[in-house]
């Protein structure tokens, strides 16, 4: 079991356990985390699972895809260049164990 | 009737796509009044894109995506019943029955019926491993035969049998894709996009089979054992998956008596020839100002988009305001980022720019606006790396870009089409030319 942490703007947290191949979107939208809606299924093509992603928990991330790149500058909330990342590409088990992450403002 | 007493209730008919952002955008802009959902599906609300795609992967069983969490109902204040269906509309007393004996008041009715999927009439069509694929039970009764077939016959290569072919192969089965006409898809690309998926599916293992029909299925002892084309072929399966298109729900629409047409004939507030009922989505005929004609459009964009664009429309219009909400957002004012734009009695037609995707295997296709027969094509990027978009040109304008494995084109060409920046055939041509830079001249309306 992984575990994702979501900090929300308000302040409150949702923190869950995600089996692996679990991304960080489908974890929200499936135990109903506010502000991560994932119209797309998580195929990088509508942004509506922009979050950032804490410092600390950068490193073992994927490199960022054409098409996340694409989708990253068109985010609501502005992009931050080293945090901002699509929560459908960040999966459980192959990029991280443990992770946590912001909910950008306009989404929450 | 009397518009004035009628309390405010939107009852809502269908809670797909459609139905679930109407709901949410009603709340969004500030509608306070009750809201009823009703979906016929007993599964809570789910996303259908996936099931012909990763939902299909080999492995143990997989989780349907829900188009909202489970407490968006309490959260939004929506009462949402599942399991039932509408079975009439009585516009006079404004009330719809459900097959429960329930009857509602509405004082708008939003009809967001979605659509069926076409069924074969030919001989052995109701054998047993004869699949459809729309919705989540269709998903999961294949996810589990898939695991024990060997091979897979798909009749029609539109885009729900060829990603379900791609994800077969994915699997290792065997896979024959019959299509009657003479290429893939034939309906949504451009002849070179639509070759070009011919051979890409060739290359992942595909056998398609053009200008074959579906003639009938051999079955023994109730099960399908094999397809026999128009062409006399017979090809020996263990399942088959019909993937012939859809017709719109529009039964209960055409019972009441509203204008039906290939869909739910509405005009551009997406309203029906009822002024209190509005139909969108999958069942909706609209005017669609990309296509200069009437159309009806399957696709998430269309679905989400006209929910948005249907919600601000039924606040402008109605008679009494919310008491209590905030200014102006009763009057149907949207957030800037809806390009509808617009606000109360200003709000114009729908008029968003169609988009669309389908991920088959490892190719990813992007269309942004919409193609049309004898448009003029210019290529970019080169089709044998799998990474290149083709630009179609109507009287020298440009009106729809198809992409494969291009994200950058796709939402470089989204930029161009809503802003109606013009483009040269040459210059889409051109890989020197900085399209993604050109296109963000306008600011961004996608
Ligand atoms: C397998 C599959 C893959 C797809 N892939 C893509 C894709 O990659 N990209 C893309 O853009 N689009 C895709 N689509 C299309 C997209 O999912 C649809 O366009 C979208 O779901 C339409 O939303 P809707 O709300 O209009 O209809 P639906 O989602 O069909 O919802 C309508 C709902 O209304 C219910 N209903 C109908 N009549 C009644 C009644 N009388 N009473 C109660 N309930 C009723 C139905 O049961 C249904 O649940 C795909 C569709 C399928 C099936
Ligand atoms: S879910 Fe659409 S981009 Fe991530």
């Amino acid at each position: 079991m992984a575990n994702i942490t979501y900090h929300h703007a308000k302040g409150n947290v949702d923190s869950l356990d995600a089996e692996p191949g679990m991304t960080v979107m489908m974890a929200a939208v499936i135990h109903g985390v506010d502000g991560i809606i994932g119209e797309c299924g998580g195929q990088a093509i509508c942004a509506t699972c922009h979050v950032y992603v804490r410092d600390e928990y950068l490193d073992g991330l994927p490199a960022i895809s054409g098409a996340e790149e694409e989708m990253l500058e068109t985010t609501v909330s502005p992009r931050n260049p080293a945090r901002s990342r699509l929560g459908c590409q960040l999966t459980a088990g192959d990029h991280f164990n443990t992770i946590e992450v912001d909910i950008p403002d306009e989404q929450d | 009737m009397n518009a004035i007493t009628t309390p405010d209730n939107v009852v809502v008919v269908g809670n797909g796509q459609a139905g679930i952002q109407l709901v949410d955008s009603l709340r969004k802009e500030g509608y306070t009044g009750a809201i009823t959902l009703i979906g016929e599906e007993t599964h809570h609300p789910y996303q259908r894109p996936p099931l012909s795609k990763d939902y299909l992967a080999a492995g143990k069983d997989p989780v349907p995506l829900p188009l909202r969490p489970e407490k968006f109902f309490t959260t939004h204040d929506v009462d949402a019943r599942l399991g039932v269906r509408v079975t009439s509309i009585d516009r006079t007393a404004r009330t719809a029955t459900l097959d429960d004996g329930t009857t509602l008041a509405y004082s708008t009715l939003v009809l967001a019926t979605g659509a069926a999927n076409r069924e074969l009439a030919v001989p052995g069509a109701d054998l047993a491993g004869i699949h459809g694929l729309r919705t989540l039970t269709d998903a999961q009764a294949l996810h589990a035969r898939l695991d024990t077939v060997r091979s897979v016959v798909v009749i029609g290569a539109g885009f729900i049998g060829l990603e379900f072919a791609a994800a077969a192969r994915a699997r290792g089965l065997d896979v024959t894709v019959l299509e009657y006409a003479d290429r893939p898809m034939g309906r949504a690309l451009t002849p070179v996009m639509s070759g070009f998926f011919a051979d890409a599916h060739g290359r992942l293992g595909v056998t398609l089979r053009l200008g074959e029909g579906i003639a009938s299925f051999d079955g023994d002892n109730g099960h399908v054992t094999a397809a026999v084309s128009t062409t006399g072929h017979r090809y020996p399966t263990d399942l088959v998956l019909v993937g012939v298109g859809v017709t719109p729900r529009t039964e209960l629409a055409a019972a009441a008596g509203l204008d039906v047409d290939n869909g739910i004939v509405v005009d551009g507030s997406l309203r029906t020839s009822d002024p209190n009922i509005y139909a969108l989505g999958d069942c909706a005929s609209f005017p669609n100002t990309h296509a200069g004609t009437r159309t009806r459009l399957e696709s998430v964009q269309n679905a989400t988009d006209q929910a948005r664009h249907a919600a601000a429309a039924i606040l402008a219009s109605r008679p009494g305001k919310e008491p209590g909400s905030g200014t102006g957002v009763e009057s149907g004012s949207m957030p800037g980022s809806e390009p509808a734009g617009g606000t109360g009695a200003e709000l114009g037609g729908y008029a968003d720019l169609p988009w669309f995707w389908s991920n088959q295997g490892p190719l990813r296709l992007q269309i942004a606006g919409l193609v049309a027969p004898g448009d003029q094509t210019v290529l970019r990027g080169n089709p044998a790396e799998e990474k290149f978009s083709v630009f179609c040109f109507r009287n020298g304008t440009l009106t729809a870009v198809e992409s494969v494995n291009q994200p950058a084109d796709h939402m470089a060409a989204r930029r161009l089409l809503a802003a109606g920046l013009p483009l040269t055939p040459e210059q889409a041509a051109d890989p020197d030319f900085d399209l993604k830079a050109y296109s963000k001249q306008q600011p961004a309306t996608v």
